[in-house]
């Protein structure tokens, strides 16, 4: 059955509020209050560290990212870990707070469809967290040109431009993941601590279970470790596993733009090594494909969490 | 009533059906409901009654059988009926960090209009429902009665043709009430369709010209008061005469549609009628050569209709279809 009229209609009214509404919240506020500050700690840490060699190193906006000074870890970390409390933080009462405001069924009796009401909400999260992160991203590179005294280079520049892609595209699987949970608990509290958990789980608990389980998948073999090393099969189940979350692909694909040097992402095997200029930089299209399946990776968890909140959105009843 | 009947229908159900897995919630209903008319849905909670507005409105599925709004079809052309229809639902909602102006001007993008156009609506429509003074303020601070008209500047902003009220005075003070009922009269005035949905029985009484009794997904009961309390009640008309003269009980008892003449005193009767014999009986003293005193009279009551029709069918949903 086609229904008539564009299931878009009323999309960039719903757009253009939500934004408003994320942009002027206290919520918004404090988490970009709370990542802003962790993160400015953590670049006045690296630009500690490298004043002592800025003539040396090519890359010395990229370093701004990636080095960390004891006890604070690196910019990008950070983000890795506090860009999903932003995502779940926009997302979490996206569809249950119209309903607990009952709101639902007053808005969805406008001549719009749901899809334009998900969607609207969906982009305004992702436009808000671009604006956040394209803020603390050229908040990075103006300190680095202020405290380190250096022009960044072109190609230092679009790494860290692709940086911030991916940093946008990591932060969709967890919207899109709150989103999914705001749509099927009715509950905010429940869909937050839900979300908090999922998130919880996947940074900390599974880097720790996925080596454990490949482990029982393909048990070590015991020739490779009486010579200290680790048995391929279990390594490689052990990545596959840990490459289930999305932490974990945001921080290869980081890897691959950000150290230029990076010639693989997991095990690397002699051949790949062949000719090879130990520690010479790759050029930045070859970096970006190898970051490009762990991209493709997280643009495909948003798209598959986007639409299980939609199946499960549009059969919902809206009685509210 | 006549001209409602002659006028073309605005909202038609045939078969109209609703299930959720095994459980049918909307049984294979039919009305119609024609231009101008203030339409009552009755019932118990979980009869049905808010899953047919929604149907209707294209915000849930139909499951078996059709319904026709202003002549499309919900499930098709959800937009089209949405375009010309108001809802107020069940304790409306609104965004508390806007105002009240704003909480309107979103739903006016939604519905389309222009910005001089939704200016204009929206400075209307608050004036009418006298929240013009309040326009700026968070509807956080406003009270459930400022919120339900809030509901109802929604619906004179689309300037909708029909306007589907459900529950809209519940939790109401009296004073409020009353107000938002002289609302409900004037957008019937207008010739506005109103759907009502209610528990509360006087007031659909008040403004409704028929309503439907709902009972476990089915209408047991469709018609105005009057063709009901024949129906239900065989007679629902109270009238009470203080006069003499002589032989005036078997004169009154003769009247058409007396159906029972109780002597209360020597000159004070009860009469149980089908329709108002007021007329009827003070002619009938007039010519008994008595002397009138008192004449009152009971309407039927929507609450004695409900009250006896549950009575005496408690789980029988195969009541009377369609009185009128």
């Amino acid at each position: 059955m086609r229904r008539e009229g564009s299931p878009f209609q009323g999309l960039w009214t719903v757009t253009v509020k939500e934004m408003s509404d994320h942009l002027s919240s206290a919520r918004m506020l404090v988490l970009e209050l709370l990542v802003v500050l962790t993160a400015l700690a953590a670049l006045y840490g690296a630009i500690d560290t490298m004043r002592q060699n800025t003539a040396e190193d090519p890359f010395l906006l990229l370093r701004l990212f990636t080095v960390g000074r004891d006890p604070l870890p690196s910019f990008a970390a950070i983000l890795g870990f506090l860009i999903p409390l932003m995502a779940i933080g926009l997302g979490f009462d996206a569809i249950n707070g119209e309903h607990n405001r009952r709101t639902l069924s007053r808005i969805l009796a406008q001549p719009i469809y749901r899809d334009a009401l998900l969607t609207g909400k969906f982009l305004a999260g992702l436009a808000t967290l671009t604006i956040s992160l394209t803020a603390l991203w050229l908040l990075v590179i103006g300190f680095g040109l202020i405290f380190l005294g250096v022009p960044p280079g072109g190609e230092e520049v679009a790494r860290s431009f692709a940086f911030l892609v991916m940093a946008i595209f990591y932060a969709g699987v967890w919207l899109a993941l709150a989103m999914l949970l705001s749509i099927v608990f009715r509950s905010a509290a429940t869909a937050a601590l839900t979300a908090l958990g999922v998130w919880l789980f996947l940074a900390v608990l599974w880097p720790m279970l996925a080596p454990a389980i490949a482990q029982v998948i393909a048990p070590p073999d015991p020739r490779y470790a009486a010579l200290g090393l680790e048995t391929p099969d279990t390594a490689m189940w052990a990545l596959a596993l840990q490459r289930i979350s999305p932490n974990h692909l945001f921080g290869e694909a980081m890897l691959a733009v950000l150290s230029p040097t990076t010639r693989a992402l997991g095990a690397v095997f002699i051949d790949q090594l062949r000719g090879a200029v130990l520690g010479a930089p790759l050029p930045l299209g070859e970096s970006l494909i190898i970051a490009w399946p762990q991209t493709v990776a997280l643009i495909a968890g948003t798209i598959v969490l986007f639409v299980a909140g939609y199946v499960v959105f549009q059969r919902q009843e809206v009685r509210a | 009533m006549n001209d409602l009947i002659v006028s073309d229908p605005v909202i038609a159900a045939r078969d109209l059906t609703k299930r959720y897995g095994s459980a049918t919630v909307v049984d294979a209903i039919n009305f119609t409901i024609h231009k101008g008319e203030v339409f009552g849905l009755l019932g118990p909670n979980g009869a049905g009654k808010t899953t047919t507005i929604l149907m209707m409105l294209g915000l849930t599925d139909i499951s078996g059988g059709t319904v026709r709004v202003l002549g499309h079809d919900p499930a098709r052309e959800p937009l089209n009926v949405k375009r010309r229809v108001g809802y107020l639902p069940d304790s409306v909602g609104f965004y508390d960090t806007m105002t009240a102006a704003e909480n309107l001007a979103y739903t006016a993008k939604l519905m389309g209009l222009t910005a001089a156009e939704r200016t204009r609506r929206i400075a209307a429509a608050l004036a009418r429902v006298r929240l013009l003074d309040v326009a700026h303020k968070r509807v956080a601070t406003f009270s459930r009665g400022m919120r339900q008209r809030l509901g109802l500047a929604e619906i004179l902003v689309k300037q909708a043709e029909i306007a589907i009220l459900d529950e809209p005075t519940s939790g109401l003070d009296p004073q409020a009430t009353v107000e938002f009922l002289q609302m409900i009269n004037d957008l019937k005035a207008e010739g506005v369709t109103v759907l009502l949905s209610s528990h509360l029985l006087d007031q659909v009484q008040r403004i409704c010209s028929r309503v439907a009794l709902f009972q476990s997904g089915r209408i047991v009961l469709m018609g105005g008061v009057v063709e009901l309390s024949r129906a239900v009640l065989g007679a629902g008309f109270v009238v009470e005469v203080e006069a003499d003269g002589s032989g005036l009980d078997r004169r009154l008892a003769a009247i058409p549609g007396v159906t029972q003449v109780e002597t209360i005193a020597a000159d004070r009767f009860r009469l149980t009628a089908s329709h108002d014999v007021r007329p009827d009986a003070a002619r009938a003293v007039v010519a008994a050569n008595g002397a009138l005193r008192r004449l009152s009279v009971d309407e039927p009551s929507l609450d004695a209709i409900y009250q006896k029709f549950f009575q005496t069918r408690p789980s029988e949903p195969q009541g009377v279809r369609d009185a009128a």
